[in-house]
């Protein structure tokens, strides 16, 4: 079982990190006009790292990782400018046929909602087994004790006799558990786990992200965790990359923006979780509504609904500004809210 | 799974896992084919299908096996007799015997019903699960021709294309007839069937699973087979089986007109045919082929619903 689990090296000898997306710009064509989902989005995860990409509906967080994987629908969407690094080559200019080996073994997802990402008709024994026979022509028998190997890891309950089980027969949880070990049976370097357990329950949530933590830790696979729950990855992941409007608008180390935010958007999320010692209280929500990405916000896109706003907000599109070295805001005045009371 | 190398790996990870020293079924790798097998073995309707479908193959292969009677024998003096001893369903226009045409009629009935349906299923399967995957250009294509074959009448462009390639005055030999025939059944029947694979396969494709099998590294031709295919089975297998029956039905609609399978061809067709105008004065003649064309109907549409019933796992 070890030479299953053992972990790729990962990083490289190229210098950069594992994987780099670079000032990616995605859009969508369509019929009421263009709809710029992803304007400029950089970030970078490393083996052993886990980055949570945080941010509300429309945000751009899973287009992005749509476009990492290249299962983009396009058209309508269309990749307009930058680059997607993975091993400091270029993804966006890989041939398919390349591409498509590296889906899986190089960069593996996870998706939302197991049961309708697991295909209904084949057994989930046979659709894990798949992917050894797909990406390395295993046999049949050896690719379905490799399976069965797998779903222990994942630790489903008598997985040798439920490998011949269908999708819905499962709970939420034990798909979720399906998916994520076919996502992880060819090792993959990077896992892009997309909303994991927004399907899920709350206690089974918890399960699923130790599970992932734990699997991540084993195997020093680079982690990107799409949220749009804060509660979820607070424990788990490293840094966050907070997006709003199809731009990261806050990236911190995850305790530092738990902590003091600098970006009055990830100030009015954290604001807007429930507190056992606010109980009574009305519960703080962030005005307005979120951008429509066919007519965004001239400016700052956050500035319709910021508190902070000014008047050059309206005109001036705010940069990534780096604070303190590891982290940054896209906030004309960070300083105002890094040190601001709350609200 | 012969191999003895295999066969010891299943043992080691039984041991490994349950500690039992045989290897159980749970070992076994199965797959679509293997489950629905499961399935249909179990269902009444599946055997009682099988076992007509069985006797109309026998009589399709082995006429012999039911009559000895030569179905081509007239007497006109005994026409339309009712079904006497010597005759079991009795003597039909041109005084040969209902029985033994009726045996002798499952032949073509069966093969130009199946193999009709069987060219459709091809034909239309394939364009249509073209046409939903790569859509754009490829979809507007096959569409529209589609469109066209659809908009000609379908008695219409049958006699069209039967009067130019086999007139009526002609005398094409029982194989060729019967090629023809099931060519114009299928030319113009195909849209359907393509419509149908159509909407089932960009339905599938815009699920979930699909896009996760682009994710994990599936090509174009595994999402198409594995994905795609046996997701949009359900409808194409249920227009299929209700195909053969109306192929059986047109192609004696043909006949009819003079225009499709003609004597010395026997037909459950031909003999609807002949005898349609009869049906108050010697029903026997018209009654028996009809009754074998809608037990064989009948037949095919149980069986391919017991097989799309054993196809859905939320139904197991």
């Amino acid at each position: 079982m070890t030479e299953v689990l053992s972990a790729p090296s990962g990083g490289g000898t190229h210098g950069g990190a594992l994987l780099e997306v670079e000032d990616l710009h995605v859009e969508f064509r369509t019929r009421a006009g263009v709809a710029k989902a992803v304007n400029g989005v950089t970030y970078r995860v490393d083996a052993g790292e886990t980055l949570a990409v945080l941010g509300e509906s429309g945000s751009g967080k899973s287009v992005t990782a749509q476009t990492i994987m290249g299962i983009l629908d396009m058209p309508p969407g269309k990749v307009t400018g930058g680059q997607i690094r993975f091993r400091g080559v270029d993804l966006l200019k890989m041939p398919d046929d390349q591409r498509r080996k590296i889906r899986g073994e190089g960069i593996s997802m996870v998706f939302q909602d197991a049961l309708s990402a697991l295909n209904p008709v084949f057994p989930v024994g046979w659709q894990i087994a798949e992917m050894f026979r797909m990406h390395r022509g295993t046999s049949r028998s050896e690719a379905k004790k490799k399976a069965v190997e797998l779903m222990d890891r994942v630790r489903i309950p008598a997985a040798r006799d439920r490998a011949n089980d269908y999708p819905h027969q499962f709970s939420g949880g034990m798909r979720q558990r399906i998916m994520i070990a076919m996502a992880i049976a060819l090792d993959p370097e990077i896992l892009i786990a997309d909303e994991p357990t927004t399907a899920l329950d709350v206690t089974v949530q918890a399960q699923i992200m130790g599970l992932l933590a734990e699997l991540q830790r084993d195997s020093n696979m680079g982690l990107i965790l799409i949220t749009h729950d804060l509660g979820v990855v607070a424990d788990v992941a490293d840094k966050i990359a907070v997006m709003y409007g199809g731009r990261i608008v806050e990236e911190a180390p995850v305790h530092d923006l738990y902590r003091r935010p600098a970006h009055p958007y990830s100030k009015g999320l954290l604001e807007s979780i429930p507190r056992v010692d606010l109980k009574g209280h009305e519960l703080y929500a962030i005005k307005g509504m979120p951008p429509n990405l066919l007519d965004m916000p001239s400016g700052c896109a956050f500035h319709p609904r910021c508190p902070y706003r000014r008047d050059n907000c309206v005109t001036d599109v705010p940069a990534l500004y780096p604070i303190d070295g590891a982290r940054g805001s896209a906030c004309h005045y960070w300083r105002e809210v890094l040190d601001g009371d709350s609200r | 799974m012969s191999e003895p190398i295999v066969t010891q790996d299943l043992v080691q990870s039984a041991d490994e896992h349950a500690g039992s020293a045989h290897p159980t079924a749970a070992d076994k790798p199965r797959g679509l084919w293997g489950d629905t097998w499961d399935i249909l073995k179990r269902r009444k309707i599946f055997w009682i299908s099988l076992v007509m479908l069985v006797l109309f193959l026998l009589m399709t292969a082995f006429p012999t096996l039911f009559t000895d009677k030569d179905p081509n024998y007239a007497d006109l003096a005994r026409s339309m007799e009712g079904p006497s001893e010597g005759a079991l369903f009795g003597i039909d226009l041109q005084g040969r015997d209902v029985f033994a045409r009726t045996i002798y009629g499952a032949r073509t009935s069966i093969i130009v019903g199946t193999m009709a349906t069987l060219a459709t299923v091809v034909l239309g399967g394939i364009t249509g699960v073209l046409a939903a995957y790569y859509a754009r250009w490829t979809d507007i294509l096959i569409s529209r021709v589609g469109e066209m074959f659809l908009g000609l009448p379908y008695v219409l462009g049958a006699i069209i294309i039967l009067g130019t390639i086999a007139p009526a005055q002609s005398n094409p030999s029982e194989f060729m007839i019967m090629t023809v025939v099931i060519i114009v059944l299928a030319v113009l029947g195909w849209p359907i069937l393509m419509r149908i694979a159509r909407s089932a396969v960009i339905q599938a494709k815009h699920q979930d699973y699909v896009q996760a099998a682009r994710a994990l590294g599936a090509g174009p031709l595994r999402i198409i087979f594995k994905h795609l295919l046996p997701n949009s089975l359900a409808p194409i297998l249920v227009y299929a089986t209700i195909t053969i029956g109306s192929f059986i039905g047109a192609e004696a609609t043909l006949s009819l007109l003079g225009i499709g399978l003609r004597p010395p061809v026997i037909s459950w067709g031909i003999a609807i045919a002949d005898h349609a105008q009869y049906i108050r004065t010697g029903a026997h003649a018209l009654f028996f082929p009809a009754a074998f064309l809608s037990a064989c109907v009948l037949t095919f549409v149980m069986l391919g619903e017991a097989v799309r019933d054993a196809l859905d796992p939320k139904l197991r």
